[in-house]
């Protein structure tokens, strides 16, 4: 008999203390943001989409190597003697032209992983973190600053210059031609715009 | 089934009766993700239990046989998601002992701030989802805001809210944040009158503890058959905490204590008992952290990451104390930059297995009950 | 009354009858817009969250914009459905709750139908949707839903006898079926209310004054468990039951349970304020008496009857979004092992007391 009065007490005593608990908490504000209109402070380490800045990229292939899920695909060619592909901010004469630098965000699992490894510095991650897309290829982000054609022409360069050097090797066995050193001066690539996203493949 | 005439079938008087099988899941409510449990019913009273799993199956440890070792600490961290740091501990712990490297002690007392916040946040998930479970919403939401203010400190601290890539092998990826001791010691003192309003909302309420208390049972004995651990294994009552017990990182220098179902309102071992070491587990963390920010030594925290892991031959076991209870890293090195084979004794999985057990002759609304205080992530169960 | 009302207006029974009719209806659908943003609102600040902002002043459009979307919803049906019991079913769950504010009074001019067996014509009419949600639960060929099924309709027949136990003993003192002359019972103050032992003076007020505490919790609890509110939602229960009984419904249909579940809200409450809380009485009397404007009274009884109703609903709400679930063993539990024998031994003490 006690119990069944004392089972009704704490029953309507536990109830009441929920029911203090819940109806204070209907004049603490809220602590959600109403997300679209107001938006979230961002800390500065955030990790979100990744960002490539060709000017520094050496097409060193670090990044790509530590990818844990193969999101990233770079591809180069040997720049010629002749060419100037220009230098990164920290001084470092670039060897290679980028012909590929395709980051495929479906893939990618925001780990920074990739951003360690690079010697420049060049691939790192930004506060952007709204970039839906409606079909799984526009996520393909391409990062390299050249044109479709221009790439063709950097392709063919090297091959025309691999078989001159063959065809080079093959006549003349002996002596060694020197090198050819003179820097013909070339038409630089427009610098690339530091606006992220543009630069994709849509 | 055959369309011919059986002449061998006798007649009985009686009306035949089947137990009727429900499928909970995989998509159901509260069946914590992807688990399929397949209940054979009497009426509502549960005759059998067969949890089928599977769903979330991401092959993370054949992925790691060909993944580089610092390479598989992101996949790690999608095996227990509400436990990360966990996981990479872990896997760190495992692979630094296969190396033979001794991490800066600045590494060890982050890592362990870390994994005690990770705690408070799963378990405040495990609760809060607890209650949703047996129907109380608010307590829910009141423990994703407090978990939220703990992912916001790992963000600070590394950029990602859920999975964070942040214990490496043989250090951190990043420095604490100028602002993290300040804000986590904020948070410690935020996060005490929280618990006893949680306390005050839902632990003691008489509906839940007539809900949890004297529900699913777990003898000792039979905890220890299947292999329990965690929380699960001390709500039983055994004082068994690796922390402790087989102690790694710095966890002998802080002092902190065990809590063990008691069986306060119930039988000691039932789902209210589970409840509440995990309540009393968060206050232990807390104590964990303080000490751990006031003793945090100076020093540099990638100083000792390999530039290259390429562990010597051999095999290497090591186990932590996650959130859901032992976490084991079996790794077998060949030489290689690849691990040979890396399996994980993943507690969830182990801890599920005696679903059958707790469950029968219970109804449909206490498997609920049980399946919510098991505590389970399929991510780890599938991996 | 109404009807009488409407026919001076149009002169056409017909019209005035279905006028009348309709009138319920209209408040229904005005509530219930009210009062699932009221239920959005309530939980998100109980949450520390705001809830609905987005579709005007705070969202108070929102119900609306989700009416506008259960709209343009298809309407699914499995193919496993016992097709016409699938689709009568909503009808007869929502035709169950309606009909039962034909005898509720609004005001003392506002009341469909002034029947003298009101309260018993409540309770009776209401046990209409029990079979429209065992209908429901069945035709839809789901497991789930026919545990919700059941369950709900083993809870609600239960927990109808703590309920009628205790109309009766306010009937014992009343001596009245009828909710309007019930109403008009508790007129003057607020210690007129039943609650307060009633219009009698004397001892037997004050003796009647925890007893009428102590049904009113115990109708207040079991009319809680008639319309499946948290924490005795066991028929919905949405983590075990995904939503019982109305798990497979979509579209318009979906929205006359939801419809019928906040009428019925709104109709228990109403029943425990007019038994228990003066009905359509005020508590401190009428503007419309003092100042001289006798037309003013029906209006203000209305909203004094809205306000009251509104509050309950609002109890409702709060306990809700406070308490976890029971489970169905103690659910039973307590209608049989608690309220029914409180509820019987009030009843007799308030019987002896009415009668010596």
């Amino acid at each position: 008999m006690r119990e069944y009065f004392s089972n009704i007490w704490t029953s309507l005593a536990t109830i009441a203390i929920g029911m203090k608990v819940t109806f204070k908490h209907m004049f603490v504000p809220a602590v959600t943001i109403q997300y679209p209109d107001v938006r979230p402070e961002l800390p500065e380490r955030e990790r979100n989409r990744l960002y490539v800045n060709m000017d520094d990229c050496i097409g060193c292939d670090q990044c790509s190597r530590a990818c844990p899920v193969s999101c990233i695909e770079i591809e180069t060619v040997k720049g010629l003697p002749t060419d100037d592909i220009g230098k990164t901010s920290n001084g470092k004469k670039k060897a290679l032209w980028v012909t590929k630098f395709n980051i495929d965000f479906a893939k990618c699992c925001y780990c920074q992983l990739c951003v360690f490894p690079c010697p420049t510095e060049c691939i790192y991650m930004t506060d952007v973190y709204e970039f839906s897309e409606f079909e799984r290829k526009s996520l393909v982000y391409d990062f390299v600053t050249l044109t479709p054609e221009e790439r063709e022409q950097k392709k063919l360069n090297y091959q025309k210059y691999e078989a001159e050097k063959a065809a080079e090797k093959a006549a003349v066995k002996k002596p060694v031609t020197p090198p050819v050193t003179e820097v013909k001066p070339k038409i630089e690539n427009p610098p690339s715009t530091e606006t992220q996203g543009e630069n994709k493949v849509s | 089934m055959s369309f011919e005439t059986n002449k061998s079938i006798e007649y009985k008087p009686v009306v035949k009766t089947e137990h009727m099988v429900l499928n909970m899941g995989p998509q159901h409510p509260s069946t914590h993700g992807v688990l399929r449990l397949e209940l054979e019913l009497e009426g509502e009273i549960i005759t059998r239990v067969i949890p089928h799993i599977g769903y979330l199956h991401r092959c993370f440890e054949k992925h790691a046989e060909a993944m580089t070792y610092p390479q598989v600490v992101p996949y790690t961290d999608r095996m227990d998601y509400l436990a990360s740091m966990g996981n990479e501990f872990g896997y760190a712990v495992a692979v630094e002992r296969l190396l033979g490297i001794q991490v800066p002690e600045r590494v060890e007392y982050i890592r362990v701030i870390m994994a005690e916040l990770q705690r408070i946040a799963s378990h405040l998930v495990a609760l809060g989802t607890y209650g949703a479970d047996i129907g109380a919403m608010t307590p829910f939401l009141f423990c994703f805001r407090d978990r939220e203010m703990i992912l916001s400190l790992f963000e600070m601290t590394c950029g990602a809210r859920l999975l964070y890539n942040y214990i490496w092998v043989g250090g951190l990826s990043h420095d604490l944040h100028p602002d993290f001791v300040r804000k986590t010691r904020d948070f410690c003192t935020y996060f005490k009158p929280k618990i006893k309003e949680l306390n005050d909302l839902l632990t003691y309420n008489k509906i839940f503890i007539e809900r949890t208390a004297n529900v699913g049972v777990l003898p000792l004995d039979t905890a220890i058959n299947f292999g329990i651990s965690g929380p699960m294994l001390r709500g039983s009552g055994l004082k068994w905490d690796l922390r402790k017990d087989d102690p790694y990182s710095v966890y002998h220098k802080f002092d902190f204590n065990i809590p063990v179902g008691e069986g306060k309102v119930g039988t000691v071992g039932d789902c209210w008992d589970r409840y509440w070491v995990r309540v009393l587990e968060m206050e232990e963390s807390l104590k964990i952290i303080e000490q751990a920010l006031d003793q945090l030594p100076e020093g540099d925290v990638t100083s000792a990451i390999p530039k290259r892991i390429k562990p010597p031959i051999g095999q290497v076991y090591a186990r932590v104390e996650n959130p859901r209870g032992e976490l084991g890293y079996f790794i077998m090195s060949d030489g290689n930059v690849n691990p040979f084979r890396v399996k994980v004794r993943a507690p969830s999985f182990v801890n599920l297995g005696v679903m059958d057990v707790l469950c029968r002759g219970h109804m449909v609304a206490d498997i609920i009950a049980i399946l919510g205080s098991v505590d389970i992530v399929l991510g780890e169960v599938d991996r | 009354m109404m009807y009488d009302f409407f026919l001076d207006l149009f002169g056409n029974e017909i019209l005035a009858a279905i006028v009348t009719g309709v009138t319920p209806l209209l408040f229904i659908l005005l509530f219930v817009l009210f009062a699932v943003w009221l239920e959005r609102k309530v939980s998100a600040h109980m949450q520390d969250r705001l809830g609905p902002m987005r579709t005007g002043w705070h969202g108070w459009l929102q119900t609306i914009a989700d009416l506008l979307k259960l709209i343009q919803k298809e309407d699914i049906s499995a193919s496993a459905n016992d097709k016409p019991l699938f689709n009568l079913a909503p009808i007869l769950v929502f035709a169950g709750s309606y009909a039962a504010f034909a005898a509720i009074p609004f005001s003392s001019y506002f009341i469909g139908s002034n029947l003298d067996l009101g309260i018993f014509f409540i309770i009776g009419i209401s046990g209409l949707v029990v079979a429209g949600i065992l209908m429901a639960g069945w035709a839809s060929n789901n497991k789930y839903s026919l545990l919700g099924a059941m369950r709900a309709a083993a809870q609600i027949i239960s927990y109808e006898i703590p309920t009628i136990l205790v109309v009766l003993t306010v009937v014992m003192i009343t001596r009245t079926l009828n909710l309007h002359t019930l109403s008009e019972m508790q007129t003057g103050y607020i210690w007129n209310w039943m609650i307060f032992g009633g219009p009698g003076t004397g001892l037997e007020k004050f003796l009647l004054i925890p007893l009428m505490f102590i049904g009113f919790l115990v109708i207040y609890t079991s009319t809680l468990a008639e319309v499946n509110r948290t924490p005795f939602d066991i028929p919905e229960a949405e983590s075990e039951l995904v939503s019982g009984y109305h798990t497979e419904y979509s579209g318009m249909k979906f929205a006359m349970f939801f419809l019928a579940e906040y009428a019925n809200m709104y109709a228990v409450s109403a029943i425990v304020s007019a038994l228990f809380l003066g009905g359509y009485q005020s508590p401190i009397g009428y503007l419309g008496n003092l100042i001289g404007v006798s037309w003013l009274v029906p209006i203000e009884q209305f909203f004094w009857f809205t306000a009251k109703g509104a509050f309950f609903v609002f109890v409702q709400m709060w306990l809700r979004w406070t308490l976890p679930r029971l489970r169905v063993d103690q659910l039973m539990a307590l209608c049989w092992k608690y309220l029914i024998p409180i509820a019987f031994v009030n009843l007799i003490i308030v019987g002896l007391i009415t009668v010596l």
